[in-house]
């Protein structure tokens, strides 16, 4: 590797070098450590982890009332359980997409970065995939605990697991897209306050937006357009998606996907977004320091 | 003053973020105009429009995004101290930044949440009136507040959020006391009180009565003034994030 800079003038390395896969890993690490606040002073933990017991607590009460009350399913599903605790999840995104890219923006280390054997896609990957997985992780925790809460009031333990199955793939999806949003989002700005307040705002109007969109359409007869509105709003998109894939009930049964066109619009909207935030990073970050 | 002032304004207008501040009360105009053709202009659909879209999170989301951005990022990135090492006393400058808040809530906040009344649907002004004179209100307060709030602790965006989301939209909903201690009631007051009989038909309903909600909205702007000017006088900087 001889085009790369490795000789900065300090003391000699003669030692082996784990080269460019090594480099992304350790940074995929350091992003899901550092959204956890792991390694980091208590101050930086406090945030994370507020909103991953707001996260958790709710299947834990689920649990117990499965078993005062008897019931033979939980009150709410694995996919509803998403869309119930949107806001939780958007904080949890907004708290932790910029701080994974705007420090680096900020303090002008993109060119160090760089100036290893890491390319510009692989940095964005890495990013990227380490919010994707801490996303995931605080979704799947608390589906995984109603599961367990589910199958100690002893519910039908197979009708329980693929309902988790379900609510873990709706999850991925959910955290593929929000992360992309997120993360472009987080790259047009260094500062980090900023990036957390423009996530959250846009997402939140956006879903009222949405929402109140959906009403009208509904209002007028146009149940196709309310249906389709929600392709607008994540949550409500991968609840729609999940309610016509995995035939559960949706969060908003009003709203959900009656037609397969209607599904298609979803998923695509989904694929769209993926593929829309993404190419925005890339584009983002086409130039060597980006500010 | 004035250089604290015009420093302030490009910060916050400056780039991308004047965009956001455009683009979000723009979908509130657009549902606003599809709300009038939807249902021809009746007036409880724009008082529910109005009520709950742009009370209830459009105008608590633009005061967070103007409330925090006039200080919180200076006090982020450390550059604030270049500000306080000036020859000013710390209450000029807060006064500085929460007045171009205040102007920023006014021109992007105020004006779409009573615009959106007026297009929506009303009766000869009563209820963009109303709307406006609640919304002038509770965006003073918000605003306040979260200029307070940024001053005060780093995690500010998402303690407001939580306050304005969580506490008052959700937890609201279910638990009758909260809504007792919440802005946007504080500021329905007067609003109801001026729509007079029409306020019920029209659902503008405020938990509290007028001079509790006008005198609590006074000791919690004056109360998050002086609780961000002490803190600002013996602001302690933390090392980055």
């Amino acid at each position: 590797m001889s085009d790369v800079i490795h000789d900065i003038g300090f003391r000699r390395y003669e030692g082996e070098r784990f080269g460019r896969g090594w480099i992304v890993r350790s940074l995929l690490v350091d992003t899901i450590r550092g959204i956890f606040g792991l390694g980091r002073p208590a101050r930086s933990k406090v945030m994370p982890w507020l909103l991953v017991a707001i996260l958790a607590l709710p299947p834990i009460v689920i649990g117990l009332v499965v078993l005062i009350t008897g019931a033979d399913r939980p009150p709410i599903s694995y996919t509803q359980y998403l869309y119930q605790l949107n806001l939780p999840i958007s904080l949890f995104l907004a708290g932790s997409a910029p701080y994974a890219v705007s420090r680096d923006l900020r303090h002008g280390v993109m060119s160090l970065y760089l100036s290893r054997p890491l390319m510009r896609s692989d940095y964005l990957a890495a990013r990227y995939a380490g919010l994707a997985i801490s996303m995931f992780a605080i979704m799947a925790v608390p589906q995984t605990l109603l599961m367990i809460a589910a199958l100690l009031a002893e519910l039908p333990v197979d009708e329980q697991l693929v309902g988790w199955a379900g609510g873990l793939l709706m999850s991925a999806l959910l955290a593929v897209l929000l992360s992309a949003f997120g993360l472009a989002v987080a790259t047009l700005t260094p500062r980090r306050g900023v990036g957390v307040a423009a996530i959250i705002t846009i997402l939140l109007v956006v879903q009222g937006f949405s929402f109140a969109l959906s009403g009208l359409a509904s209002e007028e007869d146009l149940s196709d357009l309310a249906v389709v509105a929600g392709a607008l709003d994540p949550y409500r998109l991968i609840d729609g998606l999940s309610s016509w894939v995995l035939g559960v009930d949706a969060a908003i049964g009003e709203f959900a996907p009656t037609a397969a066109w209607q599904a298609g619009v979803l998923a695509l909207a989904w694929l769209l977004g993926v593929l829309g935030f993404g190419g925005l990073l890339l584009r983002r970050y086409r130039n060597s320091v980006p500010l | 003053m004035n250089v604290v002032v015009g420093l302030t304004a490009r910060g916050l207008l400056g780039r991308r973020r004047s965009l956001l501040l455009v683009i979000l009360p723009v979908l509130l105009l657009v549902l606003a105009g599809l709300t009038r053709w939807a249902s021809a202009g009746s007036v409880t659909d724009s008082a529910n429009l109005t009520g709950g879209f742009a009370m209830g999170t459009l105008l608590p989301l633009m005061c967070l995004l103007i409330g925090t951005g006039v200080i919180g990022p200076e006090i982020d990135d450390g550059s604030i101290v270049y500000l306080l090492a000036k020859p000013l006393p710390r209450r000029t400058i807060l006064f500085a930044k929460l007045g171009v808040g205040l102007a920023a809530m006014l021109v992007f906040a105020v004006l779409p949440v009573t615009a959106s009344a007026a297009i929506a649907g009303d009766e000869g002004l009563q209820l963009t009136a109303a709307y406006g004179l609640a919304a002038l209100l509770a965006g003073i307060a918000y605003t306040t507040l979260f200029v307070a709030l940024s001053v005060l602790t780093r995690n500010a965006v998402i303690i407001g959020l939580l306050y304005a989301l969580l506490w008052e939209t959700l937890l609201g909903g279910f638990v009758p006391g909260i809504r007792d201690v919440s802005v946007r009631q504080w500021a329905l007051a007067p609003a109801e009180a001026l729509l007079g009989d029409n306020a019920r038909a029209w659902g503008v309903e405020s938990a509290v009565t007028v001079p509790v909600g006008l005198s609590l909205l006074a000791v919690l702007v004056v109360g998050a003034t002086w609780v961000a000017i002490r803190r600002l006088q013996t602001l302690r900087l933390a090392a980055a994030d």
